[in-house]
């Protein structure tokens, strides 16, 4: 598998990190280095072996479907870099 | 008489309940050997009005009698836990300004008993990076020195194996996700411990992989690892894949009467580019344990080739999905936005400003491994081999073994700046011990046991059964005793 400036480029915007365009084929080249070392795993005779979900073997626990925390808007947006009248700002979504 | 800051845990909890001392004397010392250790880069936000106001409450709890064991006694806190109201940027700059409004469940507990609080410790970027050279603060410093180069505590936690080596605090917090205690504590002469995963609540602790991470303590001996990890774990019902068990008494437990068990030493771990001093330590370790009356048996980990691979897949998959939440809406950096730009441009902006360049590179590896088409072809495959890495463990133990020796690294510490040019790949192989101990969720623990012939400590790893550090804890115990590790870095800073 070897990855082109294209699908780099593809990848920074799924992810949503700005790449400039002359940085992305020093990118695409990390990215073949790193999947080249990942590409050993293909050695590995995995059928009929189980992808691994929990590394403990445990139950989720379930709880009492009720409202347990709450009313701490304050507490919420006060890291927040823009936080007008009690809400989160945001650039326009929709035009 | 020494200097109170040199104290590990044990003794100084002795000296608090003996009178001879006091919480507020202990933190003063140590509150002044920060204040003389800024070159090494270790503690990045300094707390000392709540250390000394939490020395004084906690002297008070003491003269009253029945203080719980860590009660006074001053740490030091890695960035990657959230600490009400105190700066808690997980060394990223996406994570500047930052004052959580809650305390991480480990840290809460900790200062919960009476442990003072000195201040939060340097870190590789949310915890991604050997060498504690990808955090915003700069590089943490090693303590040890033996010519003119300045040498790397290792990573992520290398603030924390800086600050205990020096004697900054009697002790840290640190998290493992790949190595991320054991490594620097090997690089330190220090010891840490990751636990059973689950054992330790991740609540309140930036995550990176979720799968993997798992906090513990990083001590000036095994004895200060048990006293320190047992007030750390506990079930905790806002993690739920914290473990509902009862936490031993692993003090009590760490008796370091090893005679008749059994010690595997897994051939796959002697690598090809081993380092001869680190192959010899670890035959020495191997007859300190079995002149300690261990039987020493010849174990076969045969999947332990892909654990690293394996690692980064599954590692950056889910740091891509964790550090999704760093969107420049809620907390944290916001990147200034030209005209027209609209949300998507907020988010790339943001992120590309906030996040450094492993941490840009690892999210990007992991959003391509869990993109259509490749999902199946990496990432399942990895979970796979996973299931593997974890079962060899499993059969081994199924055989008899009670604890496994091994190298903690492939290496003593390297200089800082020495890896800058190699390709990433290089950097990885440092955890090629530790990291299949996170892949199956064991608790591991780094002992210092030497020093090599540049002067430098070097560490073995135990790796025990799932849930039973404290007999970890007590094989460690014995390595420890038998090691006689003693060396303390010569201050020059």
């Amino acid at each position: 598998m070897s990855i082109d400036t294209s699908t780099a480029a593809r990848v920074a915007k799924l992810a949503r990190i700005k790449v400039e365009d002359d940085a992305l084929p020093a990118l695409a080249a990390e990215f073949n280095n790193i999947l080249g070392f990942i590409e050993q795993l293909n050695e590995v005779d995995v059928d009929g072996v189980e992808p691994m979900t929990s590394v403990t073997p445990q139950r989720l626990k379930r709880r009492v479907d009720v409202v347990s925390d709450g009313s701490q808007q304050q507490a919420v947006l006060k890291n927040s870099p823009d936080a007008r009248e009690g809400f989160f700002a945001v650039p326009k979504v929709m035009e | 008489m020494t200097d109170l800051n040199t104290l590990g845990l044990a003794e100084a909890r002795d000296a608090l309940r003996a009178g001879s001392t006091t919480s507020k004397e202990l933190t003063a010392a140590c509150l002044k050997a920060i204040e003389g250790a800024g070159a090494l880069n270790a503690f990045v936000h300094h707390t000392p009005e709540i250390a000394m106001e939490q020395a004084a409450a906690a002297d008070a709890l003491i003269a009253e009698g029945d203080a719980p064991a860590m009660c006074g006694l001053p740490i030091g806190i890695k960035d990657l836990f959230c600490t009400k109201g105190v700066p808690s940027q997980a060394g990223s700059r996406i994570l500047e300004g930052f004052l959580p409004e809650y305390e991480s469940t480990v840290s809460g507990n900790l200062l919960g008993n009476g442990a003072v609080m000195l201040g939060k410790l340097n870190m590789d970027e949310f915890a991604m990076g050997s060498s504690n050279e990808t955090s915003v603060y700069g590089n943490a410093i090693n303590p040890w020195k033996v010519d003119e180069r300045q040498l790397t505590p290792g990573g992520s936690s290398g603030g924390s194996a800086a600050a205990v080596a020096a004697d900054l605090c009697l002790a840290a917090t640190g998290t493992d996700t790949g190595g991320s205690i054991r490594q620097p504590a090997a690089f330190t002469g220090t010891v840490g411990i990751k636990p059973t995963y689950g054992r330790c609540s991740r609540w309140g602790v930036v995550a990176f992989a979720s799968s993997l991470d798992q906090a513990g303590p990083m001590t000036k001996s095994v004895r200060d690892a048990a006293i320190m990890l047992e007030t750390m774990c506990g079930y905790d019902p806002k993690d739920s894949t914290s473990a509902d068990l009862a936490v031993p008494n692993f003090e009590a437990l760490m008796t370091g009467d090893i005679r008749g068990k059994k010690i595997g030493l897994p051939k796959e771990y002697r690598m090809d580019g081993m380092h001869a001093e680190i192959d010899k330590l670890w035959a020495d370790g191997a007859d300190m344990l079995r002149d300690a009356g261990a039987e020493i048996v010849n174990i076969s980990l045969p999947h332990t080739k892909y654990a690293l691979p394996a690692y980064y897949v599954i590692a950056p998959a889910e740091a891509s999905s964790n550090l999704a939440r760093y969107d420049g809406v809620r907390y944290g950096h916001r990147a200034t936005l030209d005209a027209g730009d609209g949300i998507t441009e907020m988010y790339e902006k943001t992120r590309a400003e906030g996040f450094g360049p492993e941490v840009q590179r690892r999210v990007m590896i992991g959003t391509y491994v869990l993109s259509a088409g490749f999902y199946d072809a990496y990432y399942n495959r990895a979970r796979r081999v996973r299931t593997l890495i974890k079962k060899d463990f499993e059969d081994v133990f199924a055989a008899g073994v009670d604890a496994i020796l091994t190298p903690a690294t492939p290496s003593s510490a390297f200089g800082l700046g020495e890896m800058t040019d190699v390709d990433p790949v290089q950097m990885y192989l440092n955890d090629v011990f530790t990291v299949t101990v996170n892949m199956a969720g064991l608790p591991g623990i780094s002992v210092p046991v030497g020093l090599d012939s540049k002067g430098l400590p070097m560490g073995l790893q135990l790796i025990g059964r799932p849930w039973e550090e404290g007999d970890l804890l007590s094989s460690a115990y014995a390595l420890e005793k038998a090691a006689g590790f003693v060396a303390k870095p010569t201050k020059w800073w």
